[in-house]
């Protein structure tokens, strides 16, 4: 879009109307000025009514070792029970010697808005005991929702609406384990931050304790950049994961969502550097309900207290919740999935066949 | 993959339902486009509805009648209203009428709607493409302005329309309005509804599946055409400026619904901008894209109604191609060698005479030769003569010693010495 002044919309009649008129020949736009209600916004409303009907489809992988509580994540965020798990109960959960993809899909709706969720779960990644190449089914299912969804595109007779079954983000578990990230979390997240949204999150964080939580905040508020192979002070900063991670990403050039380049204007900017001092979020995955101070909350119960899920306090699930679902990131994902990893995917497969 | 979609029920809020706030506060930031188009006689008051239209006053030079063909001439414009940005494009449609032969009025207006219509599918064909940010200039509505004669459809809106209908949004709309009383007006607008039925041309119609909108676009659609007056003038009346055209015998405010339908068609357009913006795009356009496709050589189905995908068409035509310029090649390179051939014959003909020509030359010298050779020897045969003849006379002089002149002079000058 070309410079533009945002003028107002006055009711009275202006003195001198400013208009810009073009010089040359070519027609430029011309800024002009509204002597009175016209009613252009009425396409909002319209935007609205279309997208109510249409509904939305979102995608999501979730993707680490079993036993790192992803089905229950899943569970937490959409406030039901729509991960694999939940939905074929009975089934014994036996270790698949590989990675599989599987897919649930389901329905849900909020207040008129419908949303046909998708869940792909991952169970074998990282289970076994050479794991090298565990994502390549990953890679390729990506990639194989990215080809059919050119094969529509391309079509000579194309359908009014291409049923979208492009991930559009996938949430990476990392185990609370070491420091810093294990060469298989390194490998992975550089392989697929190239093709895919990929929001890191660091599981069961319910092990560190506040101190420990505390600590790497006021070291990354302290020294952000961080030098690697610096020893660390104390044996309770050795679960400080966070600001090691992010300079472990940033050492092997990995870029996560919310990424840098896509920054539209500053004031996304400020929100987004916001989340990605943040990243990874320290996550705690519940989906019972307990009972705390007459409050019904969703939270794991110890015997050392009650984790509420949704205090953000006690983890950072609700700042996930936000980046995933709420405020404008849903849909952002889905933008940069289409226009972005899309399009590059496109690029790549059109000029394959290019060479002889 | 696991198929099956089952509705399940949220236990609290989860917070997606402002989904479709976020989808529209993304495109406000983007911003909206909409391009209209505008055919009409010249003087037919298109300007003027469009300033009504959009409470505006877009600068547009009043255009003379003598234009040898028809132009079209977009003009895009920015308006802002409240928080919604809106790039407008009027592309207006010069000359439209004016021609003693209006055979070819409406052809330059197909070829700019099909221009617009290519320029998007060639972005959308390119290898690295930016969609996203693409201006879209396709046009999604076109106001058809019909004189109003009252009578009947000309031969020109007809042939005009038909030739349209397919391709864009088409809303008739009855120019200049208030020149025609209401009673012929009511009359005008079924005569003219009815040609259209009968000659077989779609023209928008607002949408009515919706329920929301359903029950007022059922009855807009039944005041359809549009008669619509516009005004750039503003008069004075009871201490306001309004929008009307002030005649002797009264005043034609534009923007009164008892004396036009202007606000009507600013209503209509706004509310239903993005059902024409999608009509364009997956109907239109989408008509547009397979028939220039299929035109160009792909097909969805091979030969073996195995599905082909356009890439794999686009390998196949470009393997066909590689085929070509190899067959091109060979036969540049064959006609090559046969010049070559004609040429090395040239030369070896050409060696030929010359040696058949040097060969008559030796003979010739050859001839000369033996020719001079005889001369010679008659010639050496005289001097043998001569040398003969010579001899005897000097023998014969030598015997006889007879006065010689040289004698009388020695003669001569021993007298001289004699008496000296």
């Amino acid at each position: 879009g070309s410079s533009l002044e945002p003028e107002e919309c006055s009711m009275e009649p202006p003195a001198v109307p400013e208009e810009e008129v073009p010089v040359t020949v070519a027609p430029g736009p011309v800024g002009c000025q509204l002597f009175g209600y016209v009613g252009i916004e009425a396409v909002l409303d319209q935007m609205k009514i279309k997208t109510m009907k249409t509904g939305f489809e979102f995608n999501i992988m979730v993707v680490g070792q079993s036993g790192l509580g992803k089905s229950t994540m899943v569970n937490t965020l959409f406030k039901s029970k729509v991960s694999r798990k939940s939905s074929q109960p009975g089934q014994e959960e036996r270790i698949p010697k590989t990675v599989q993809l599987q897919s649930i899909t389901h329905v849900i709706e909020e207040k008129g808005v419908k949303m046909k969720l998708t869940v792909t779960d991952t169970p074998g990644f990282g289970d076994q005991i050479n794991n090298e190449n565990c994502w390549d089914p990953i890679i390729k299912y990506i990639n194989e929702q990215y080809e059919r969804y050119l094969r529509e595109e391309i079509l000579i007779t194309r359908k009014r609406k291409i049923p979208d079954t492009r991930v559009h983000g996938c949430v990476y578990f990392v185990p609370p384990t070491g420091h810093w990230l294990r060469p298989l979390d390194l490998e992975f997240m550089r392989r697929l931050s190239k093709i895919v949204n990929v929001v890191p999150v660091i599981a069961k964080a319910d092990t560190l304790t506040l101190e420990e939580r505390a600590e790497f905040k006021q070291r990354v508020r302290t020294d952000p950049q961080g030098t690697p192979g610096v020893p660390h002070v104390s044996p309770a900063q050795l679960k400080s994961c966070i600001p090691q991670i992010q300079e472990d990403l940033k050492t092997h050039a990995i870029s996560v969502y919310p990424q840098e380049d896509f920054d539209q204007d500053p004031e996304d900017r400020a929100l987004n550097d916001r989340i990605r001092e943040k990243i990874p979020f320290a996550v705690v995955g519940a989906d019972q309900e307990h009972q705390v101070n007459g409050k019904r909350v969703l939270g794991r119960k110890t015997k050392w207290g009650i984790i509420e899920v949704e205090n953000p306090a006690h983890c950072e699930f609700p700042l996930l919740r936000d980046l995933l679902i709420r405020r404008s990131h849903l849909q952002d994902l889905k933008d940069i999935t289409h226009n972005v990893h899309y399009e590059s995917y496109r690029v790549r497969r059109l000029n394959e066949s290019n060479r002889p | 993959q696991n198929d099956d979609c089952r509705t399940l029920s949220l236990s609290a809020h989860v917070g997606f339902d402002s989904l479709p706030d976020q989808l529209i506060k993304k495109s406000i930031k983007q911003g909206f486009c909409f391009n209209i188009l505008c055919i009409g006689e010249t003087g037919i008051g298109k300007s003027a509805l469009i300033n009504s239209l959009f409470n505006s006053s877009f600068e547009d030079p009043p255009s003379t009648h003598f234009l040898p063909s028809v132009q079209l001439k977009p003009q895009t414009y920015e308006l802002q209203e409240s928080n919604v940005l809106l790039k407008l494009t009027i592309v207006n449609t010069l000359g439209f009428g004016d021609q003693m032969n209006k055979r070819d009025s409406y052809q330059p207006i197909v070829d700019y709607i099909d221009a617009q219509f290519e320029a998007y599918l060639q972005e959308e064909l390119r290898i690295i493409r930016s969609l996203f940010s693409y201006h879209d200039t396709r046009i999604h509505v076109c106001l058809y302005f019909i004189s109003p004669t009252g009578r009947s459809l000309k031969t020109l809106d007809l042939l005009t329309m038909r030739s349209l209908h397919s391709k864009v949004n088409i809303i008739p709309i009855i120019g200049k309005a208030d020149s025609i009383s209401k009673t012929e007006l009511q009359e005008f607008k079924s005569k003219i509804v009815s040609e259209l039925v009968s000659n077989g041309i779609q023209t928008y119609q607002f949408p009515t599946d919706d329920e929301t909108v359903s029950e007022i676009n059922t009855i807009m659609n039944g005041h359809l055409p549009f008669a619509v007056v516009g005004s750039t003038e503003k008069v004075n009346i009871g201490n306001q400026m309004v929008r009307a055209r002030q005649y002797p015998w009264g005043i034609v405010k534009v923007e009164n619904e008892s004396h036009c339908d202007t606000v009507k068609l600013r209503k209509m357009l706004c509310t239903n901008m993005e059902d024409l913006r999608e009509k364009t795009h997956a109907q239109h356009y989408e008509l547009y894209r397979r028939c220039r496709l299929e035109e160009m050589g792909f097909r969805d189905i091979g030969p073996e109604t195995k599905p082909v995908s356009l890439q794999e068409a686009y390998e196949a035509k470009r393997h066909k191609f590689y085929l070509d310029l190899q067959r091109k090649e060979e036969e540049i390179k064959q006609g090559f060698v046969q010049r070559v051939k004609e040429k090395a014959g040239m030369l070896k003909e050409a060696e030929q005479k010359v040696q058949t020509k040097f060969e008559c030359l030796v003979l010739m010298h050859q001839e000369e030769e033996l020719k001079l050779e005889e001369k010679k020897k008659v010639l050496e045969d005289e001097i043998a003569e001569f040398i003969e003849k010579k001899a005897t006379a000097e023998l014969l002089q030598s015997q006889t010693p007879v006065s010689t002149p040289v004698d009388l002079k020695r003669q001569g000058l021993q007298k001289v010495s004699a008496y000296a």
